[in-house]
């Protein structure tokens, strides 16, 4: 059996593969077709595939940031566009900051020989156990009073950055270990300072590994909700808060609901596309190296 | 002389700011915490203007009904969650592990479903349970049969939440199982192959001991995350019909956010903290078994060579 072949298979093993596909995907295309459905569309008895597709929801949903004036829309609640702006600003400053705090920390780790990979990787263990939901109160508590950073975007990048802290630097950390020591002392010995052999040549080396740790990290605070929930007001709210905010009105209207959803499933879906290798590397390496 | 000295700090100097905000932002709020717990605290007072009342929180959790349901839900979850997720991830992994065109695709198509925000899939799910306008009530109806109160009974809901639960992560336990299985030693499968082993026992009998480390960290880190689910639920059921479906995180945001009880959720904080202390320090000590005992065997192979 040569490796370049594929295998013929069973049709059955087909139909199987197809359900599974279907299983995986079926909910989100249900909600990206709701999205683009009118209310009358969604209650109608009628099978739910026929449908002229409108953009009014997501135009509902956005009206305060479209650079034209929606004409289906009577009311504009800028809700929505406010909280899209908070929840971007969120996710890309403690995605940077992350990135860079960690990446420093992970080479002083691996470089410096300061604790042993078992130490990091205990400490990391013992942070991605503790959930968001035990942090909720002395979070709220050590914002409000101490630090009086509640309600600002600030106080919610600062809990994002450090509950990634650990995993990015454990990641980073199998990453750099990689870099052969030698590059690093021919750069040293040509003049350069530890400042710039590690932006020159460590950091370009491990890009892999930035972007599994970016995306992971981009993640987790682009869908945070509970924290984000106990420490915004109503200027900072972020897109989650948003949505289930307005879960809570009585009538529920689900194709600006599904709209919303959809808008913040996106970026992690792009994600997926564009970088499922490194996804699935970061998850992999994530069991398997404890 | 400066030069040797910039070097020396420079290991600090990168440390710094990680060792900064871990410290302020993660081990702080940790010990603040436990510390709460010991207090009668409401969310208008200053901690300092809480009440000391020693170990009356724990306590009273004790006898407290609605805690110790929610706990038993939790387990009860987190139990057949995580081993429906198990054996249907790694038998899918078993079906696929072939060399078929699209496999990178297909993985991909499978990432989506835990890539996407907790809210959003509770949303989806909340829509297709809905009871006249979701697809699964409709397509019974279509087919001539009695809808069902997904969401409405306790029950049901309880199932609800476990489908949707099992939806979004039987990728990840698929993934890593295939991941395992892709990399095991490839002239053990051919000898078992000309030992004339069928299918199913090579599965049994080399290929699933094989994957045992792998199988028993993935089960215990999605046994810990299962745990943490909260969003799913929360947009879901946010915990009912009455307290069929509230798990512990639910229940400590719940006794913060809407009893405005701090310390006693700070109690119960402590309690699921140390439910996955355990599971975590077991995780990390039969990772240093398994290192040690693959080290061990390599090198008693290299003295045999």
């Amino acid at each position: 059996m040569s490796k370049k072949a594929y295998d013929k298979q069973h049709p059955a093993f087909y139909a199987l593969v197809v359900a599974m596909v279907l299983m995986a995907v079926g909910p989100i295309v249900l909600m990206l077709s709701t999205s683009l459905k009118l209310t009358v569309d969604i209650m109608s008895d009628t099978s739910g595939l026929f449908f002229l597709p409108t953009l009014h929801n997501y135009e509902a949903v956005l009206c305060k940031v479209l650079w034209y004036e929606p004409q289906s829309v009577d009311y504009c609640d800028p809700t929505f566009g406010r909280s899209l702006g908070n929840s971007l600003i969120i996710a890309i400053t403690s995605t940077v900051l992350t990135l860079i705090i960690g990446c420093m920390a992970a080479y002083a780790l691996v470089r410096f020989r300061f604790m042993g990979r078992d130490t990091v990787s205990l400490v990391t263990l013992m942070t991605r156990m503790v959930p968001p939901a035990v942090l909720l109160v002395p979070i709220f508590g050590i914002w409000t009073f101490q630090f009086k950073i509640d309600g600002t975007l600030v106080g919610i990048i600062l809990i994002y950055v450090a509950m990634n802290l650990p995993f990015v630097i454990w990641i980073l950390q199998s990453f750099i270990v990689q870099v052969p020591i030698q590059l690093e002392e021919s750069a040293r010995i040509d003049g350069a300072g530890p400042f710039q052999v590690f932006f020159l040549i460590v950091l370009p080396i491990i890009k892999p590994g930035l972007a599994a740790a970016s995306i992971f990290t981009f993640r987790i605070a682009w869908n945070e909700f509970l924290l984000a929930n106990a420490l915004s007001n109503r200027n900072t709210r972020t897109v989650p808060v948003t949505i289930v905010n307005s879960l809570s009105e009585y009538n529920l209207d689900w194709g600006v609901i599904m709209a919303t959803g959809m808008l913040l499933a996106i970026p992690p879906i792009i994600f997926t596309f564009v970088a499922s290798r490194q996804i699935i590397t970061g998850m992999t390496a994530g069991a398997v190296k404890g | 002389m400066n030069r040797t000295l910039a070097n020396r700090l420079t290991p600090y100097m990168f440390l710094a700011p990680a060792a900064v905000i871990l410290l302020v932002a993660l081990i702080y709020p940790l010990g603040y915490v436990v510390y709460a717990s010991f207090l009668n605290w409401n969310p208008s007072q200053r901690i300092g203007q809480a009440e000391f009342v020693g170990l009356r929180n724990y306590i009273n959790l004790f006898s407290d009904e609605s805690f110790r349901e929610s706990f038993f839900v939790t387990i009860r979850f987190s139990v057949i969650v995580v081993s429906l997720e198990m054996f249907i991830g790694v038998g899918l992994a078993f079906l696929l592990d072939r060399n078929i065109r699209g496999m990178s695709a297909l993985r991909t198509l499978f990432i989506l479903p835990m890539m996407i925000s907790p809210i959003v899939v509770g949303l989806m799910w909340r829509y297709m349970y809905h009871p006249t306008v979701g697809v699964f009530n409709r397509t019974l109806k279509a087919l001539g049969f009695e809808s069902m109160p997904w969401l409405l009974d306790g029950d049901w809901a309880f199932a609800s939440i476990i489908i949707a639960d099992v939806w979004q992560w039987v990728p990840f336990i698929f993934i890593l199982s295939l991941a395992a299985l892709q990399t095991l030693p490839q002239s053990v499968m051919e000898a078992a192959r000309i030992d004339g082993a069928s299918g199913w026992q090579s599965i049994l009998y080399i290929k699933l001991p094989l994957m045992m480390p792998v199988l028993i960290i993935t089960f215990l880190l999605r046994l810990i995350d299962s745990f943490k689910v909260l969003e799913v639920i929360l947009v879901l059921t946010n915990g009912g019909p009455g307290l069929s479906t509230e798990v512990m995180a639910l229940r400590i945001s719940r006794t913060a956010t809407e009893f405005r009880e701090l310390g006693v959720a700070a109690a119960m904080s402590n309690i699921l903290l140390l439910l996955l202390l355990m599971l975590t320090l077991a995780m990390f000590f039969y990772n240093k078994i398994t290192e040690k005992r693959a080290l061990r065997q390599k090198s008693e192979a290299a003295e045999e060579m």
